[in-house]
């Protein structure tokens, strides 16, 4: 009857091929964290079969290159803290200020001149912030409070603050600007001030992604590693003084992996163990974040 | 009447001023971020320009402040920068194809692009002890370019797809249905007309991403890039240094003068991080004229 062969493609396995790379590609990043969650728990697994989960969690004391060793979390953990909420305090209001003067109050022309500066010092490496704190913030901080030390959580927390800046600032800008015209010309017609129409309008209306952005730079605090070992120092410890020397999980994985520690001890897997404990603090805030930009998101048409 | 027009008039006459209070005060903070920027900037500066000069760009490191240099560290760095962006941008590109052109809405894709998400945002320095494990140990790679570049593409990954996919989302619809309905296949159409116009917006995520990855440390410390390497990598097998190490490694020592040769070192590798971002706004506007 008819010649079907018109409708009857060839198979075409150069494409199919190419198609299966494609497919590996996208898969490689679920191997990925396959392998990082494996590696994590698979190494820990093995550390707590040397030291107790109630000595890691609840001990008091980081001790674990010299005798007597001692295994309590809690003082990296602390100091970890002491970080991440002194840098919060800072880039939190801050960044929130510039999120809302760059999409309320900013010329077209002068947004054009801001973000990319803004982006720049977003761009710029950790390594460097390290450096600033240690030559520029703790001298500084020195003339004010004279009994501080070279190593001192206060300046890392500084910087640490000054670096999740941008992120909060760009990310919340969006968020804001996301919120239609509409919104605020409706309030204005109300007669509200540009504060009112800022403060009881456009935050809340964006506040899933100004939330989320906060939340971002937060755990980017967590994991900051740079910055923080080379300003805040490698002193593990519970005091509830800014003015100290502390060091955070991520100082003390810098600090191990600069040393001779052979493979195998219980010193090299304390590594994996502050590791699997950094990855699912961060991992935590990060999926927090994405379920409240998901949940809370105000769509607007 | 609650208020007398007075009293009404002085609430208004308070609102507004608030309002233009905080107008300035949003204002003020911005450009304190921009100040620090330049504190910043002129800070390195004044520490680093003494030492720059030829001498410090061609000498190995050494012991002796003034006769040290970058040469391994820079070198090491252009290494890593080229096998980072051979190994990770054709897989980026590819993962991103295929979760925008090939999946489909399916659970699968879902899950990946969720997973995708996650991995940007665990810290670098757990990269780093993936790559200690896997490639520095369980292949035996050493602490080899090889491992440094492995472990730092699988880090820029989660980045190049995100801002790959953001730039073929924007290639319009009836461009791919042009080409179908001439009887191009989907490989076809993504090869010959998604890819290309899509590509001066991958190409500028591709380089930001890169430049994020020169600029971190942490992994490279923990897959055991040396601080003191007084030779070129002669192949990617080779052990290496990388600049943000150097820096690293001078900042710590106590005295002054490395101090300022951190600054130095600072100095070079924002250089080297602006012109890949120049570059990446030289693409971005040159193909933003094209399409007018």
């Amino acid at each position: 009857m008819f010649d079907t062969s018109i409708h009857k493609s060839r198979k075409r396995w150069g494409e199919i091929l190419i198609q299966v790379w494609l497919w590996m590609c996208a898969g490689l990043s679920l191997i990925t964290t396959v392998a990082i969650i494996a590696l994590l728990i698979v190494e820990s697994l093995q550390f707590f079969s040397n030291v107790s989960p109630l000595e890691f969690f609840f001990g008091t004391r980081w001790v674990p290159m010299m005798q007597p060793q001692s295994f309590g979390v809690l003082p990296l953990l602390w100091g970890t803290m002491q970080i991440t909420i002194g840098a919060a305090i800072i880039a939190i209001p801050l960044g929130l200020a510039s999120a809302i003067y760059l999409s309320e109050y900013a010329s077209d022309r002068m947004r054009a001149w801001l973000k990319p500066i803004l982006e720049l010092l977003a761009g710029i490496p950790t390594v460097v912030y390290g450096y600033f704190a240690l030559t520029f913030v703790t001298p500084l901080l020195k003339i004010f409070i004279p009994n501080i030390q070279v190593f001192n959580a206060l300046s890392g927390a500084i910087v640490v603050g000054i670096m999740i800046l941008p992120t909060i600032a760009t990310l919340s800008d969006n968020a804001l600007r996301a919120v239609p015209v509409s919104l605020r010309q409706a309030a204005y017609a109300l007669g509200a001030t540009s504060y009112e129409v800022t403060t009881r309008v456009v935050v809340p209306a964006g506040l899933s992604g100004v939330i989320a952005s906060f939340l971002l730079g937060i755990s980017r605090a967590i994991g900051e590693t740079m910055a923080v070992t080379i300003a805040a120092g490698q002193t593990p410890n519970l005091n509830f003084s800014m003015l100290e020397s502390i060091q955070t999980i991520t100082a003390y994985i810098v600090q191990v992996s600069l040393g001779d520690t052979p493979s195998g001890g219980v010193a090299y897997q304390t590594l994996f163990a502050v590791a699997t404990l950094l990855f699912f603090i961060t991992l935590l805030i990060n999926v927090i974040s994405q379920w409240i930009l998901s949940r809370f998101r105000e769509v607007y048409d | 009447m609650a208020f007398s027009d007075d009293q009404a008039q002085a609430q208004l006459a308070r609102r507004h001023m608030k309002a233009r209070m905080f107008a300035r005060f949003c204002a003020a903070i911005t450009w304190a971020g921009v100040f620090l920027l330049a504190v910043l900037l002129i800070q390195i500066s004044v520490d680093g320009f003494a030492w720059l000069d030829w001498q410090f760009i061609d000498s190995f490191p050494s012991r002796f402040p003034e006769r040290a240099g970058i040469k391994s560290a820079l070198v090491g760095t252009l290494w890593l920068i080229v096998m980072i962006a051979v190994i990770s941008v054709p897989v980026g590109i590819s993962a991103a194809l295929y979760l925008e052109e090939f999946s489909g809405k399916g659970r699968i894709a879902k899950i990946i692009e969720v997973n995708i998400a996650n991995l940007s945002g665990v810290p670098s320095i757990v990269y780093g002890i993936l790559g200690l494990a896997i490639f520095v140990r369980f292949f035996a790679f050493e602490r080899s370019l090889v491992s440094g570049a492995l472990t730092m593409s699988l880090l820029v990954l989660p980045t190049i797809i995100i801002a790959s996919r953001e730039a073929i989302k924007t290639v319009p619809m009836s461009i791919r249905y042009a080409a179908l309905s001439l009887g191009a296949t989907r490989w076809q159409t993504t090869w010959s007309h998604v890819l290309p116009a899509s590509f001066p917006g991958i190409m500028t995520g591709v380089i930001l991403a890169l430049s994020r990855a020169i600029g971190e440390t942490a992994p490279l410390i923990m897959i055991g890039a040396l601080t003191f390497v007084a030779f070129l990598p002669q192949s990617p097998w080779d052990e290496f240094t990388a600049l943000p190490i150097q820096i690293f490694n001078w900042v710590s020592r106590p005295q002054p003068e490395f101090h300022q040769l951190a600054a130095a070192g600072i100095i070079v590798l924002l250089i080297v991080l602006l012109l890949m971002n120049a570059t990446a706004i030289y693409i971005r506007s040159k193909t933003e004229q094209r399409l007018k």
